[in-house]
């Protein structure tokens, strides 16, 4: 068991003072995050990544990554307590969670939230601590060509696999593409695309446009709608978790369903939030009482957040094998890596294994320890929402601009921040979805980089992506997903044909 | 202060109305968008050909790469101002409603301002500037704890960011006065 003994590592690694004191600090930062309305998951992450730029990476990686977690175990307690959602992943959460609070049961509710939560990242993560080294082991292999074919796939599964338009999807990607190739080109030496300017010499920063993207653009959204809730207060007493934590056993296959389609749609870029969806509606269908859902039964709220929290933590997995995120989120820390020096892919787990080994400890220890810290200051997190909105909105503004300051010392990416604040809120409301153009802003250069040191080695032939088994297994898998929901209308289309007098499950 | 049972009520005193007009539909934005989308892709498209978008010896010039995508971008823009435009007829979802703009707006514009103040006061003023102005003027909360909540809020960042973690933050005459 190679992978254990490096997980004993890591443990040792995270054994000082000063790095279990940043991950309570990144649990706490982070289910403030995802309590709070306006602030998420990536754009929480994004702000304080210039906190951690003086840090080392280890220590760094620990606190964002634990922000992260205390996010998505914060996203919970607004869904139930208040009937709404801190983040997109629990709107699920709401349907059975928020009903059980009315009912007086806001500690079972939050208990169930929080533990299937941990059983979903524990999940996860185990899958994480097996086969990431594997999947990087064998990437190691990878030359220009196999890299981009995995660029490829990661961008065509967005498109052929994701809810939104096909053209928006598009529209998103390739500007996020473009954006990214603005000012030096890497290979040549050459400008692009900076029109004289000075300023866009150094390129438009990803974090610079995440930060406004997701942190002002949020801002922008959340005033719209109308701010005033009402919620039940509740504490969680020991007895109560005991009670819940008893149950667990009768709902194994709920959990271990979810974990697995959290576990799937994290490493695919389906995202926690088709992943909670998902867990809740395959849980309703098989219940043997699917009408009891919606109004308060504790399956409602256990699969969809094992879910959600099984996807968060999922999509680590490509990040650190292969220097692909999964998520917005993981895209993020992705962009962390390169702050701090690293060079994500494969080799990380060849040269930086404390830095590897640290952040999969963490990811067992913060869990067990957010586990605890939630279940035992939910009332404490439940009255931040009295801080008006008012309040908190200019905090966030300034949080965001110093974030966006700080990590190129430029008074330029203020307003590039704004604009793309703008950019993200227009966006937002027309349905051009975000996660692929943070992706491609983030993988944009190393794409090209693949590409074009592939196209010097086979002379420009594009045959080279085809010139292996490997190479062209997943470039054939890219094009046909890319294409996907052209093929799969066109074998429905074939099966009805064949099968004209035979109703579908769907339809009966 | 939590009791379980005990509910929590915040009130939103400046809510947008629900049957505010809509100033603009999803149409419109969606046409705009798209025009704008492709005039950048043409400008784009533009600026990567005359870079060289051909091969030379070493391979793709560097125009090659976002050449292409400035096409893709241009193609699938094209093609969200078509179908929509096809749309036009049928009813538009609300963009926007008039009071929805207003709340927008009301952060927008103070936002915009504290980017202006902070390349002459620095980010601190400006950040105090900001919370306490927003929070008393959008918010109508009290003086004293628009103030106090300015100046704490201030006061922590610049320890955690310039003091405590060396994260040089733009700095004006007040600062300046101080001999930071």
């Amino acid at each position: 068991m190679e992978a254990f003994s490096l997980l004993l590592h890591g443990f040792a690694v995270l054994m000082t003072w000063k790095i279990l004191g940043l991950m309570m600090v990144g649990l706490v930062l982070g289910i403030f995050v995802g309590v709070l309305p306006g602030l998420g998951g990536p754009n929480g992450v994004a702000i304080l990544l210039p906190l951690t730029f003086t840090m080392d990476p280890t220590s760094a990686i620990v606190m964002l990554s634990c922000i992260y977690w205390g996010a998505l175990f914060g996203g919970a307690i607004t869904s139930i307590l208040f009937n709404i959602p801190g983040e997109a992943w629990s709107v699920a959460t709401t349907f059975d969670g928020y009903p059980m609070a009315q009912q007086g049961k806001a500690a079972e509710a939050l208990t169930a939230a929080f533990t299937s939560s941990f059983i979903g990242s524990l999940v996860a993560v185990l899958l994480i601590t097996f086969l990431a080294p594997m999947i990087s082991s064998f990437a190691l292999k990878f030359g220009p060509p196999e890299f981009f074919a995995v660029y490829l796939l990661t961008f065509c599964s967005f498109v052929g696999l994701g809810r939104e338009a096909k053209h928006k999807t598009v529209i998103s990607m390739a500007l996020g593409l473009l954006i990214a190739g603005i000012g030096m080109d890497t290979v040549s030496g050459q400008l692009r695309m900076t029109f004289g300017s000075s300023e866009l010499l150094r390129g438009i920063n990803f974090l610079v446009a995440v930060i406004g993207l997701f942190g002002i653009s949020e801002i922008l959204l959340t005033m719209e709608e109308r701010l005033a809730l009402r919620g039940h207060a509740a504490s969680i007493s020991l007895r109560v978790v005991l009670n819940v934590w008893k149950d667990l056993p009768k709902y194994w296959v709920t959990l271990l369903r979810s974990s697995f389609i959290g576990c799937w749609l994290g490493i695919t870029p389906g995202g926690a939030i088709a992943a909670s969806f998902m867990g809740y509606n395959l849980a309703k269908r098989f219940s043997k009482n699917p009408e009891s859902f919606g109004k308060g039964r504790i399956e409602g709220v256990f699969a969809p957040e094992t879910a959600a929290h099984a996807s968060g933590t999922a999509a680590l997995l490509p990040m650190l094998a292969l220097g692909i995120p999964g998520s917005g989120t993981a895209a993020i820390l992705l962009g962390g890596l390169m702050v701090w020096g690293l060079n994500p892919g494969p080799l990380l787990f060849v040269e930086h294994k404390d830095f590897v080994w640290g952040l999969i400890a963490s990811m067992y220890l913060g869990n067990v320890v957010g586990l605890v810290l939630v279940l035992t200051t939910v009332p404490v997190f439940a009255s931040i929402l009295r801080v008006p909105f008012a309040a908190v909105a200019p905090m966030i503004v300034v949080s965001c601009a110093i974030g966006a300051y700080a990590i190129q010392n430029a008074m330029f990416d203020i307003w590039l921040m704004l604009g793309f604040g703008v950019v993200g809120y227009v966006f937002k409301k027309i349905g051009i979805p975000l996660a692929p153009f943070t992706l491609a802003l983030v993988l944009g250069n190393r794409a090209e980089d693949a590409f074009r040191l592939s196209m010097i080695g086979s002379g420009g032939n594009m045959k080279v992506f085809w010139s292996n088994g490997l190479v062209g297994s997943i470039t054939t898998l890219a094009i046909i997903l890319l294409f996907w929901p052209v093929i799969d209308r066109a074998f429905g289309v074939a099966g009805r044909l064949f099968r004209p007098s035979r109703p579908s499950p769907a339809e009966r | 202060m939590a009791q379980p049972d005990l509910e929590i009520v915040v009130d939103d005193p400046t809510a947008p109305e629900a049957d505010s007009p809509a100033v603009v539909g999803t149409h419109a934005v969606e046409i705009a968008v798209s025009l704008l989308l492709l005039a950048l892709a043409l400008t784009l498209g533009y600026d990567n050909w005359r870079t060289g978008i051909a091969w030379d010896s070493t391979g793709p010039e560097p125009g090659y790469f976002p050449f292409y995508l400035s096409v893709i971008l241009g193609g699938a823009s094209l093609y969200g101002l078509v179908v929509t435009w096809l749309k036009r007829r049928e009813p538009s979802e609300t963009f926007v409603t008039r009071a929805q703009l207003r709340r927008v707006m009301a952060v927008f514009v103070p936002t915009l301002l504290f980017c202006l103040a902070m390349q002459f006061l620095g980010l601190y003023v400006a950040s105090f500037l900001l919370i306490a102005g927003f929070m008393r003027l959008v918010g109508r909360i009290a003086w004293w704890k628009s103030l106090l909540t300015a100046f704490l809020f201030t006061a922590i960042m610049f320890v955690t960011f310039d003091i405590a973690f060396d994260v040089i933050m733009p700095k004006g005459p007040l600062e300046a006065a101080f001999g930071f």
